[in-house]
């Protein structure tokens, strides 16, 4: 007797009697995310934790997502509440930046400002159908494709939308080759796509290790509330030129990057339960997230182009496309496309320029929201 | 007269297509470059024989350095 008893309040605690609806379908996302992560390559080092994260938050009784007590909930209390992890981040992406292209050529700049239009287009369309300022800005910093920035801001601003502004920053990153060569094509002329840019002129040792440092000092300055991040990735990158600690530049490009990944992406896909996930809310800001990417590339092309009208030197306009700092996906779509147009343009390392700049572009973008809105 | 095949962008060299002695016509691939995890073909700037291949599979390269002389 005492057995059965027994069994049966061991079925009482599975967690099977304690499944919704609502959990099926996320696990149902979670194993999408997983399956286009293995399959198709989307951006697995980050899809790949994330669906995983998005399973295990919606185990019933498991309360990996309790507050104060669960495992995954610590992880994003202690690493992106605290805003630690996404800075982090920015360190080994600073460590793994050659800023060279875009010092060569400074102008190109301008193009990484330029695709972050998109991001404040999209910002005032999100504000105009209804969601509220701090959403919008959330749902608009997607368009600057950078997903610990993105992450960032969203922890900020919106953190209950945190899960889905993620997994749209970097799914559509993934879909950049397919999102926006149509884009660059309908808004360029054969004759603008075969352009030849002048050959990079060579940049100095001294000018690489000063420009961490001083753009560092102008960038925090001008917008400190962008601080953590820009601090980050310009350590970082001093690392990397100063050429003298090594071990330093290696482990923040390789271990560290490794590992702070790791615990990104879980808990920001343990954020998504099916009680905030499962809104009509989420479908629009997948579809305003890929607005964003779209516009901020069509304002990228389209400031190059304007950059022509008052230019000597022609830019090839499909460098601005590379604003949308995606690196280095962004910058390799220019080049294919510029090499659909003529086999022997190689833009690759112009497109890096305005890459690179759109980084920072787009870590100031979420500095101004944070600034005005918080 | 001989004409150079030069790096048109600094990367690794992915691999090389044509031997000493070979024929190539103008704007055949020669030689694939691997930057930023992309890989880019050099062509053949005009016809002839390979008379000189100056790196092999693996080599990395700066840009305008000469990978191949064709005569």
């Amino acid at each position: 007797m005492i057995l059965i008893e027994k069994t049966l309040a061991m079925f009482n605690t599975s967690g099977f009697f304690f499944m919704t609806p609502g959990m099926i379908v996320m696990w149902a996302i979670g194993f999408t995310l997983i399956y286009l992560a293995i399959a198709r390559d989307y951006e697995p080092l980050l899809l790949l934790p994330i669906g995983f994260g998005i399973i295990l938050a919606n185990l019933p009784l498991a309360d990996l997502m309790k507050p104060h007590e669960g495992l995954l909930w610590r992880f994003y209390h202690y690493g992106i509440q605290w805003e630690i992890i996404p800075p982090l981040i920015f360190l080994g992406l600073g460590a793994l930046t050659d800023f060279g292209p875009m010092l060569a050529r400074p102008v190109l700049i301008f193009l990484g400002a330029g695709a972050q239009a998109g991001v404040y287009i999209t910002f005032f369309v999100a504000h105009a159908i209804g969601f509220d300022l701090k959403e919008a800005a959330t749902i608009g910093i997607i368009g600057g494709a950078d997903g610990p920035t993105t992450i960032f801001l969203a922890t900020k601003l919106a953190p209950h939308m945190l899960g889905s502004c993620a997994v749209a920053a970097y799914s559509y990153m993934a879909l950049v080759p397919i999102i926006q060569p149509p884009i660059m094509k309908l808004l360029t002329t054969k004759e603008e796509r075969v352009i030849k840019m002048k050959k990079l002129r060579k940049v100095s040792r001294l000018e690489k290790v000063l420009f961490p440092m001083v753009s560092a000092l102008v960038i925090i300055l001008l917008v400190p509330a962008a601080a953590p991040l820009m601090a980050m990735f310009m350590i970082g990158n001093l690392f990397r030129e100063a050429k003298v600690v090594e071990r330093l530049n290696h482990a923040a490009q390789n271990e560290l990057l490794n590992i702070v990944t790791i615990f990104l992406g879980l808990p920001v896909g343990a954020t998504m339960n099916a009680e905030t996930f499962l809104q009509p809310k989420v479908i629009f800001i997948f579809f305003l997230g890929l607005f964003a990417f779209m516009s901020s590339t069509a304002t990228g092309v389209l400031l190059a182009k304007l950059m022509n009208l008052f230019t000597r030197e022609k830019i090839n306009p499909l460098l601005g496309a590379a604003g949308v700092s995606a690196v280095p996906m962004a910058a390799r779509v220019v080049h294919k496309v510029g090499a659909e147009a003529d086999k022997k343009n190689y833009l690759l390392m112009y497109a890096m320029g305005p890459n690179v700049a759109g980084v920072i572009g787009t870590v100031i973008a979420a500095g101004v929201f944070l600034t005005i809105l918080r | 007269m001989a004409e150079k095949i030069l790096a048109p962008l600094a990367g690794k060299v992915f691999k090389v297509y044509i031997s000493v002695g070979a024929k190539v016509e103008e704007d055949d691939e020669a030689i694939i470059i691997e930057a930023m995890k992309m890989e880019t073909p050099v062509f053949a700037p005009c016809s002839g024989t390979v008379k000189e291949v100056k790196v092999k599979e693996g080599d990395t390269v700066e840009e305008d350095d000469v990978l191949a002389v064709i005569e």
